[in-house]
Order: C-alpha cells, then sequence, then structure tokens
C-alpha cells in the first residue's frame, strides 16, 4: 500500500482521495489527480514497455504529450484502448492498464532478441528485406511484420460511449494557459472580446505550475488560478481544460479536442466521452509553449531516463520522486530548478554540466545550497537494464568530443535537458513559414500567414517577463482591433531567475571502441548509427531521410527527436540545420479517437433517413426496405417464408395480370413556372417542347454538355407557365442544381423559377391490365376512359375529398397511372388504394419487381443511363429533335458517338433458358479465349421475366444491333459463372408498346 | 474548412457550398453555329492554375445561388465573392 517514491506534502494531488488500480495485473494505489505515470513512478515502477523494434525496455521520459516511451492499454469504462499515453491519461478507480509490444510479459519479452540482433534492423530494414520473393510476401513477411510492428490492439467490440461535435466562433482563441496565454486571454476578455482559452492538461498554468517565480507577490501557481477564476466569472469567456487545439485548418478554423468524461468516476447517459470543437476564431494567439530536448548519449533509452523539467514536474504537481539518486545532465540552466528542487526535498542530486566553469545566478544558488556540480561533464553510456544502475560519466576536453577523465557513479535516474523546442505545430499548420533562430537552436515562426500571433516559448521567449508582456500586448492589441475597445491592463511585477547561456552541445561523443546505441527517437527506435547509414547510402532530403528511418513518423511526432535528428544530418553534411530545414508538421498534434472524429454520425444518426408517407404502412405490411439516396424504399413485401426472388416474381406477375400500386414518392419532383418556362424546357431536353398543351405529359430526355444521358422523366404542363417536373430518385439534387445553373448563369434572361416540390407530393402508381377499373373506383364522378383521359394525359381531381393530380404516365410498360396528394395525405390515399383495390386483385409491389417490369420492356434506367451512354446507345435516339438546339446537342455530332460499332443497348437470354445471368458480367465471343479475354459488352441489367417465365438481362454491346440473334458468353469471374446467351431486341415485352395506350 | 461569404447570406462554412468549376468560361450562344473547336474547348479544356482562379460555388445548403469565388488554389486564400452577374476584376 506504500508509495515509496511519493513524497509527503508536495504537489497538487488529492491526498485525501485514493484510487486503485491495476498494472499487468498487480494492484496499486495513486491519489485523485495523478496521471498513470505519477501514479506508476510514486510506486517505484519505471519498466512499462518494450520498444518498437528492438524490444528493449523502456520507461517514462516525459510528464505530458512529449512522452515517446509510455503507451499502455488502458481498460476502464468497460472498453479497451491501446496507445494511451501514460503520462496524460488521469487515474480514475478501477483503471486496468498493461504494457503493449512484449511477449509474454515486460520483463520477459521473447522480441527482445531483437537488440541482439541490431544488425538484422538497419534504416530501411523494411524496405531492403522483405522485397524479394515475392511469394514470400504473404506468408512469411506481412505476419512476421504484424506481429512484431504495431503498439496496441485495437479493441472489435462497437464503442459504446457517445461523441460529439460541436461548431463555435469567437474573436480570439488561445491555445495554451501558460503565462504568455493566461494574459494574452485576459487582455483580449478585458477588452469586450468573445475569447476561447484551451488548455490540453486538467490544471491551468502550464509552466507556472512548475517554475520558482512570483508574479505581484503571487506564486506562479495563485496568480494562474487567480486570473482562471476571473476569466471564468466573464461572460465573454470560455475557458476549457483537458481540451487540446490539434490542428490549424484554412481560413482561421481551428480544431480542438475535448476529454470531457474519461476523468470522471460517474456521468450521465448524455455525457459524452469526447468532444470534438471546430472553432472560426477571427484571430488566434498560440501559447503552446515548448518542449524540452534531450542530450543524445549512450543507451540513452534505459528506464530511469527523463526530461529534466518532467522531473520537476512530477515532484511538484505530483510529489512524486522520479529517483532517490538522480544524475542531472544538461547544457543549460534550467536543468538547475530541477536540482535544487530534488535538494529541497532531501535528495542529493549530481550536476553534469557541458559548459566549463562558469557562474549565474542558478549555478550560485546550486552551489550555495552544496550541490555537486561538474562542469565540462557529461553522461556517456547509461548502464542496466531495466533500469538505470550507474552512469559512464566523462570529462570533456576543450573540443568536447574526446575526454580528459571517465569514470563510472552510482544513480537511480538520470534527467537530461538538451533545451528548449518552441511547440511551432499549430504555427506551421496556418501555413507559417518557420525560421531557425540561432540564439535557441530551434524554429520559431516567422511571418504570420493566417491570423496566428505565437507568444511566450511556443515563440521562443524563454523568461517569464518576456511572456507575459507578449502576452499582454498581443492580447490587447488584436482584440482591440477587433471590438474597438481598449481597456488599458499595468503589467504585473516579475520576479524569476535569470538563466545564463546554454550550451550547443546535443550529442555526448562514445569512446573508443565503444558502440552502444544511442537513440535519436525512441518511440520508433531510430539511432544515431540509423541516420548515418540513411545518409550513407545517398538520402539527403530531410523528408526522405525521415521516411528511410522512420524518425519522427511515430505517434509522438518526433517532438523530442527532431531537432537532434536534424542537428545530427547538419554535422554529418556539413550543413547549417536551417539548410537541412525541418519536415512538415501535421494535424493531429496528438492521436485523437476515431469515435471523435466521427461524433454522432454512427449508425442511423450516419446520414438522415427519408421515409416516404406511407412508409409505417410499409413496416406494417413485411416491407423489406432497400437503400435508395438517403430514402428507405420497400424492395418486396413478405409474404410467409418467400425470398426475394418468389415474392418480386409474384409482385411483378400481379401486375403483368391484375392490378399493383407502387409508392413511388422518392421521384424528383421540380416544380417549374414562368412565361419562359416552355422555352427553358425546350433547352433543357433533347425533345420538343413548345408545343405540349396543357394537360398533357411529356417523357423527355435531358444530357450533360458532352453528350451524355443525364436524367430522364416526364414533364407535364399543369397550367399555361407551369410545368411539373419529375427526375429519378437517384438525379433529383444533381437536376435541380444543372436547372439553376443554367437560369442563374447561363440564360438569365429567361423568367422562369424552379423549386423542389419532392417532398410536397406524395406518390403512388397504379398499374396492370385492371388499373382503369380500379382508377373508376378512385375516382367515381371522374371519365376516366381512354378517351378522356388517353396515354400521357394528365387531370385534377379530388380523391375521397382531398385534391389530387393523376398522370397517365407507365414505368412498368403496362396501363398505369400515378396519382400525387399532398404529403399530408399520403397514407389516406394508399390505404383507400389498397381498401378499393381489393376487388381487382391489387397488391402493392417494390423496387425489386418494379425493376423486372421495366427490364423486360425494356426501359432504361440508372444501370443503362451510367454516365457513359449517349441517346443513341439506349435506342432513345428518337427523342433527340434534328431542329432545334438543346444542352448537349453539338456534342452528338462526335466521331466516337458516330462509329457504325458504337455500343448499343440489346436483350440477352440465357440457350438453358434458366440460368440468371450476373449484372456486371462481360460478353465475350469465346469464354475460353486466352486473357485478356476482349470483351465486347457488359450487361447492365437482369431480371426473371415474368412473362416469359426465363431469364433476362439488358446489355450494352458494342455494334449491339448487328449481335441480335447471335450467341456469345456471358461471365462473371466474381461470381465464377459463364452462361451462353442469345442476344435478342432490348423490347422483350409487348415492344409495340399497345398496353401502354391500351 | 474554407469560410466563403455568400454575397446573399454572408461567411459560411464550405459544408454548405458545392463547388461548380471555372466561372469565366462561356458557354456558346444557343441555336448559333459553333465550331468545332469552340465548343470542344467550352466542354473539356480548363486551365489548372496555381494562384488566382475564378470559380463557381452554389450555396446549396443555404439560398441556393450560384456564386462567383476568387481564390488562391494554392493556399485557399478568397479575395472576393460576387454574384454571378457581377464581375470579378
Ligand atoms: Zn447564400
Amino acid at each position: 500500500m506504500s508509495q515509496p517514491f511519493r513524497l509527503n506534502k508536495e504537489g497538487l494531488i488529492n491526498r485525501k482521495k485514493k484510487i486503485s488500480f491495476t498494472f499487468n495485473g498487480k494492484k496499486l494505489f495513486g491519489y485523485e489527480g495523478d496521471t498513470i505515470a505519477s501514479a506508476l513512478i510514486a510506486n517505484g515502477i519505471h519498466l512499462v514497455g518494450r520498444s518498437f523494434k528492438y524490444h528493449r525496455p523502456r520507461g517514462f521520459f516525459g510528464a505530458g504529450v512529449e512522452e515517446p516511451n509510455a503507451k499502455l492499454q488502458v481498460e476502464f469504462n468497460g472498453h479497451s484502448e491501446p496507445n494511451v499515453n501514460a503520462t496524460e491519461m488521469e487515474l480514475v478507480e478501477g483503471l486496468s492498464a498493461t504494457s503493449q509490444n512484449c511477449w509474454p510479459s515486460v520483463n520477459f519479452d521473447i522480441g527482445a532478441i531483437n537488440n541482439f540482433l541490431k544488425m538484422f534492423f538497419p534504416a530501411g530494414f523494411y524496405y531492403k528485406t522483405f522485397m524479394w520473393p515475392k511469394s514470400f510476401w504473404y506468408k512469411i513477411y506481412e505476419p512476421f511484420i504484424r506481429k512484431a510492428a504495431g503498439l496496441g490492439v485495437a479493441s472489435i467490440e462497437k464503442d459504446k460511449e457517445r461523441y460529439e461535435h460541436k461548431f463555435e466562433y469567437c474573436d480570439l482563441l488561445v491555445t495554451g494557459s501558460g503565462p504568455s496565454g493566461l494574459a494574452s486571454a485576459y487582455a483580449a476578455a478585458k477588452n469586450g472580446a468573445k475569447v476561447i482559452l484551451a488548455e490540453d492538461k486538467p490544471r491551468f498554468g502550464g509552466t507556472l505550475l512548475t517554475d520558482d517565480v512570483s508574479i505581484d507577490n503571487l506564486s506562479g501557481k495563485d496568480w494562474a488560478e487567480k486570473i482562471i477564476t476571473e476569466l471564468k466569472s466573464m461572460p465573454n469567456v470560455t475557458v476549457k481544460n483537458r481540451s487540446q487545439v490539434f490542428g490549424y485548418y484554412d481560413h482561421n478554423m481551428l480544431v480542438m479536442f475535448e476529454r470531457v468524461s474519461d476523468h470522471l468516476e460517474k456521468k450521465s447517459k448524455f455525457t459524452p466521452r469526447q468532444r470534438l470543437w471546430y472553432i472560426r476564431a477571427k484571430e488566434t494567439i498560440l501559447s503552446t509553449g515548448s518542449i524540452e530536448r534531450p542530450i543524445v548519449f549512450g543507451n540513452n533509452d534505459t528506464p530511469g531516463i527523463f526530461l529534466s523539467a518532467a522531473a520537476k514536474e512530477y515532484m511538484k504537481v505530483y510529489g512524486v520522486l522520479v529517483g532517490k539518486k538522480p544524475l542531472i545532465f544538461t547544457n543549460n540552466d534550467s536543468a538547475y530548478e530541477t536540482a535544487l528542487e530534488f535538494k529541497k526535498n532531501n535528495v542529493e542530486p549530481i550536476i553534469l554540466d557541458t559548459r566549463e566553469e562558469h557562474s549565474s545566478e542558478l549555478i550560485d544558488e546550486a552551489k550555495s545550497k552544496g550541490i555537486d556540480i561538474r562542469f565540462s561533464h557529461g553522461v556517456i553510456v547509461a548502464n542496466g537494464y531495466k533500469k538505470v544502475k550507474s552512469a559512464k560519466i566523462g570529462k570533456l576536453n576543450k573540443d568536447k568530443n574526446s575526454f580528459e577523465k571517465i569514470e563510472t557513479v552510482d544513480c537511480d535516474c538520470i534527467c537530461v535537458s538538451g533545451f528548449w523546442t518552441p511547440s511551432v505545430h499549430l504555427a506551421s499548420q496556418s501555413g507559417n513559414k518557420l525560421k531557425y533562430e540561432e540564439k535557441i537552436d530551434a524554429f520559431i515562426p516567422d511571418k504570420k500567414k493566417q491570423h496566428e500571433t505565437s507568444v511566450g516559448a511556443a515563440n521562443g521567449s524563454f523568461t517569464l517577463e518576456e511572456s507575459l508582456k507578449h502576452g499582454f500586448e498581443n492580447g490587447s492589441n488584436l482584440s482591440a482591433k477587433i471590438t474597438e475597445t481598449k481597456t488599458e491592463i499595468s503589467i504585473p511585477n516579475v520576479n524569476e531567475k535569470k538563466y545564463g547561456a546554454h550550451d550547443k552541445f546535443w550529442c555526448m561523443p562514445l569512446p573508443k571502441n565503444e558502440n552502444p546505441k544511442r537513440f535519436v527517437d525512441f518511440q520508433n527506435d531510430v539511432s544515431v548509427s540509423d541516420i548515418e547509414i540513411a545518409l550513407r547510402e545517398g538520402y539527403r532530403s530531410i523528408e526522405h531521410v525521415k521516411r528511410y528511418t522512420t524518425l519522427g513518423m511515430a505517434t509522438d511526432q518526433g517532438r523530442t527527436s527532431n531537432l537532434n535528428g536534424l542537428q545530427l544530418v547538419s554535422n554529418i553534411e556539413n550543413k547549417i540545420v536551417p539548410e537541412v530545414g525541418h519536415t512538415t508538421f501535421r494535424p493531429p498534434f496528438t492521436p485523437i479517437t476515431i469515435g471523435t472524429i466521427v461524433g454522432r454520425e454512427v449508425g442511423m444518426e450516419y446520414m438522415p433517413t427519408r421515409k416516404t408517407p406511407m412508409h409505417e404502412w410499409h413496416e406494417k405490411n413485411n416491407a423489406v426496405f432497400v437503400d435508395a439516396g438517403a430514402w428507405k424504399r420497400p424492395r418486396y413485401y413478405k409474404q410467409g417464408s418467400e425470398t426475394l426472388f418468389e415474392a418480386s416474381k409474384r409482385e411483378a406477375k400481379n401486375v403483368r395480370e391484375n392490378v399493383g400500386i407502387c409508392d413511388v414518392t422518392t421521384l424528383g419532383k421540380i416544380d417549374i413556372k414562368g412565361p419562359d418556362a416552355a422555352e427553358f424546357l425546350n433547352r433543357v431536353y433533347t425533345n420538343a417542347w413548345m408545343k405540349l398543351p396543357v394537360g398533357k405529359a411529356r417523357y423527355g430526355l435531358m444530357l450533360r454538355e458532352d453528350g451524355i444521358v443525364m436524367d430522364d422523366g416526364t414533364t407535364t404542363r399543369i397550367s399555361e407557365n407551369h410545368y411539373h417536373m419529375t427526375t429519378t430518385t437517384a438525379q433529383a439534387a444533381n437536376v435541380l442544381s444543372h436547372l439553376e445553373y443554367y437560369l442563374q448563369i447561363v440564360w438569365p434572361e429567361l423568367n422562369v423559377n424552379v423549386v423542389s416540390t419532392t417532398e410536397q407530393w406524395a406518390g403512388a402508381a397504379i398499374a396492370g391490365p385492371k388499373s382503369r377499373d380500379m382508377l373508376s373506383k378512385l375516382y367515381p364522378e371522374l371519365d376516366v376512359s381512354n378517351d378522356a383521359l388517353p396515354f400521357m394525359g394528365y387531370k385534377e381531381a379530388e380523391f375521397f375529398g382531398v385534391p389530387s393530380r393523376i398522370f397517365r404516365i407507365s414505368f412498368s410498360g403496362e396501363l398505369a397511372y400515378e396519382i400525387n396528394v399532398k404529403s399530408d395525405h399520403g397514407m389516406f390515399m394508399w390505404e383507400k388504394m389498397m381498401e378499393v383495390g381489393k376487388e381487382f386483385g391489387n397488391q402493392p409491389y417494390g423496387t425489386e419487381a418494379l425493376s423486372t417490369l421495366r427490364i423486360e420492356m425494356g426501359h432504361v434506367a440508372g444501370p443503362e443511363l451510367d454516365g457513359r451512354t449517349i441517346p443513341s446507345d439506349v435506342s432513345l435516339n428518337g427523342l433527340v429533335s434534328k431542329k432545334k438546339d438543346f444542352i448537349g446537342k453539338n456534342s452528338l455530332g462526335r466521331e466516337a458517338f458516330n462509329v457504325e460499332s458504337r455500343q448499343k443497348i440489346v436483350g440477352l437470354i440465357p440457350i438453358d433458358r434458366k440460368s440468371s445471368i450476373p449484372e456486371g458480367s462481360h460478353i465475350v465471343q469465346d469464354q475460353n479465349a486466352k486473357l485478356p479475354n476482349p470483351k465486347l459488352g457488359h450487361v447492365s441489367s437482369s431480371c426473371w421475366s415474368v412473362e416469359n417465365n426465363n431469364p433476362f438481362s439488358l446489355a450494352i454491346m458494342k455494334d449491339g444491333k448487328n449481335m441480335i440473334g447471335k450467341k456469345f458468353f456471358a461471365v462473371s469471374p466474381l461470381k465464377n459463372k459463364s452462361i451462353e446467351v442469345e442476344v435478342i431486341s432490348s423490347h422483350y415485352v409487348d415492344p409495340e408498346g399497345k398496353r401502354v395506350r391500351s | 474548412m474554407l469560410y466563403i461569404k455568400c454575397p446573399y447570406c454572408g461567411l459560411r462554412a464550405q459544408k454548405e457550398f458545392s463547388y461548380g468549376g471555372d466561372a469565366t468560361v462561356k458557354r456558346p450562344n444557343i441555336n448559333e453555329e459553333v465550331s468545332s473547336e469552340d465548343w470542344d474547348n467550352f466542354v473539356y479544356m480548363r486551365k489548372s492554375p496555381r494562384g488566382k482562379h475564378i470559380e463557381l460555388w452554389q450555396h446549396i445548403a443555404g439560398c441556393r445561388q450560384w456564386i462567383k469565388v476568387q481564390r488562391d488554389t494554392a493556399t485557399h486564400e478568397i479575395f472576393q465573392t460576387a454574384k454571378v452577374t457581377e464581375e470579378i476584376r
């Protein structure tokens, strides 16, 4: 129960609340406010995983987003999540964490043999080794890589959690609540700006929580708390912790990932787990701070080696010691603060400073406290396999490339500091070309690209005074431009320690004949020698070196490795770092869950569901639905144990013999009005429209400008200047945009208005030889005779008291009518039809029967009008006017459209009259021909002809009309079928079209 | 995601718009003779400039108007938007 590395009182954790959890099956305790990392370190546990390539033991290295090693598989709230960063995930009761990338256990990992076969895994290993022979790939290489690579295991369970998206607008978005961020947000808020302040960590304040500073006589932490409290009380400010702005996109849109409830023990059913914010900000303050970079030395990946600031954060925030015998290895003053903090907690550190003996405020303080400081010193190699036990340290000669003295000292942790790297990812994502700042050996933002302003450490200013000043100034000026209000704020007095200059030293040399691994990128196991190999093999561009070695390509995006990698390349290449350049920063900054990206758009909410007014009736009557775009349409109405095939055959047969009704509400409907409506239709359709009388419908064909058929449908003249257009279900939206395009841009002089009325009308088709009899019962007062209501006729009449439109049009090829009533009356109409139709043998039919009916009639639909066919390909050239101009007409003269062997629609029947021909089959002359077998055409639609009781298909075939009577094979390698077929006319039933006119 | 100023509705997210291609292409007049070359140029030939480009967008989830947008194809910067009846210089 004791936590041997927990300090007695330090830290911001809640010691009153103990939290139990397990790690690799072992039951442990931490406190509320701990991360998994701080709780494990408090328990003396450092070995948490195995490295990616060599399976070397790995421990914690950082205390936040910079962590490259400590990625765990974590189970909590009933789900299992891989690659959780132990330094970020807050401890919750009952959480269970396990190590990844090791088998059978983290302590004994068979994969570690890779470490001893390291000549087997040089840079570019994957490219070189798995090239040949090809046959090895599938059975040997891929399973091997899959097993060896990858970190955690993704869950295969359905994610039961709730995720949300939120859209927000603000004047100023501040990313990071360190001193410069707080100052910016405060100044902008005082100017009345709408401010969002986002902090990635649970606690606000950034470095103010760990640095030994005071502001206006308050400690950094207390000042941060005061400012946050005030900001929270202001109505124009939104303050968000556990929220990381991870991407900077076009037009100042930033995306933020909020961890809403993983840290809560209890939450309501409707509390999301995580929330994605799309924030459109007028101005953005990037106060993302900086990340300490390591110095490279031998076995620098051994557990127990930390960044020096992380060691300080563990003490100050979590009250945890990363070790009791620390070595501090530094090239700058900031690590002295870590040493002083150890000292304050009665731990004696040794400081190894690569700089020659000199003096500064911090060095003097450390000296006066009696800390052992060794100048011109550094760690050569860490000893210990699963935990640091000692270190070989060396005194550097003046050239810093050889040693004056080498000795071994005992230690249980090494805290390393190679100076600071500004977090410039957001600035870079916004398009800012970064510039190399010699003074700090790192890149900082250059000229603004969008509305991003970097302040504080993110901009390379490492003093508190400067950070606050820049924060207040920028926050005030940027917001004043928007709100036109400027509130004077006095910049507070600051007390901080002055740092001396750092040493441009980033990699420890090796003594002769020693060759331990020196890692640059921990997460992807990229060592100094890997980068050397890449350069030796001719890779020059830093982007190529990155891909060949995988440097910086892991989930930590090289936060602790990029600059050291660049330094190495620049040393070997004898180029300065800015010439080598940096690789591209890409969102997200840290991994985010797929659930958050998807948000609420899952399952039924994936897209809107469109239901017709008769949907409930279909449901009650065993309809099996099919998706038609967003619509749900009945595919067939299942009776008893019927299959799709049986049901659709029954329904189609009933239409041919009696009468059936079909819900056709989903057809696109467009209302067209205006004195130039006829002229407009005449230009839009290929056929003539100027002489269509009122009360008549006409079938029309629409082309794109390139001559390809776009859509077909009927349009009816309701009154002098009023038309009702129908489109196919699939093309409804496109056709409306198409019409609007021509009316608004090409022919604005035409006085015509178009509007979609698809949702306003419910439609039902009545089809079959008995449809007129049924219609006369539906409209007892109306003359529905062939003379009064002929084919393509139109009438308006009351349907049992509600207004309705009657169109005599047919898709099934039978005598048929289509009735439209207002959507609200749809169900009433349908139920009446079912009631009245009984005596005529009426049955509802679905889309499958509808397809059967149109296919055997040779009516074309989507599969034939597939974006590749012109009117003559599908036997619709009779509808193409030679006299007038229309959209796409000029393209029809193209040579390729007029060659003799041009594709044409044909019908196919199997020779055996039994085998159904799969849609998509290719038509070939010889089924056994050598591949590639020349393709003569393809099967577009297939059905079981209810009229002739055998399979029938439509096909688009080269020189189709001259193939009639000939025999071919329809081959479907997908279904492993080859069927001998005969080419016949595409009009299999009623080729003269007598029935629709009867 | 782009932020597009519809001349009728104001600044709206790109999600509300659909793209409509080069706005400087002019369709040959209806009912007038056109050479095959001019027609082919109208149907098929488009420039793909790196930099300023005047293009059409339709505010489909808003006012349904087609509008002109002058945008930098490399940086996505939008310089100007206008009604289709207006000129962009
Ligand atoms: Zn608009």
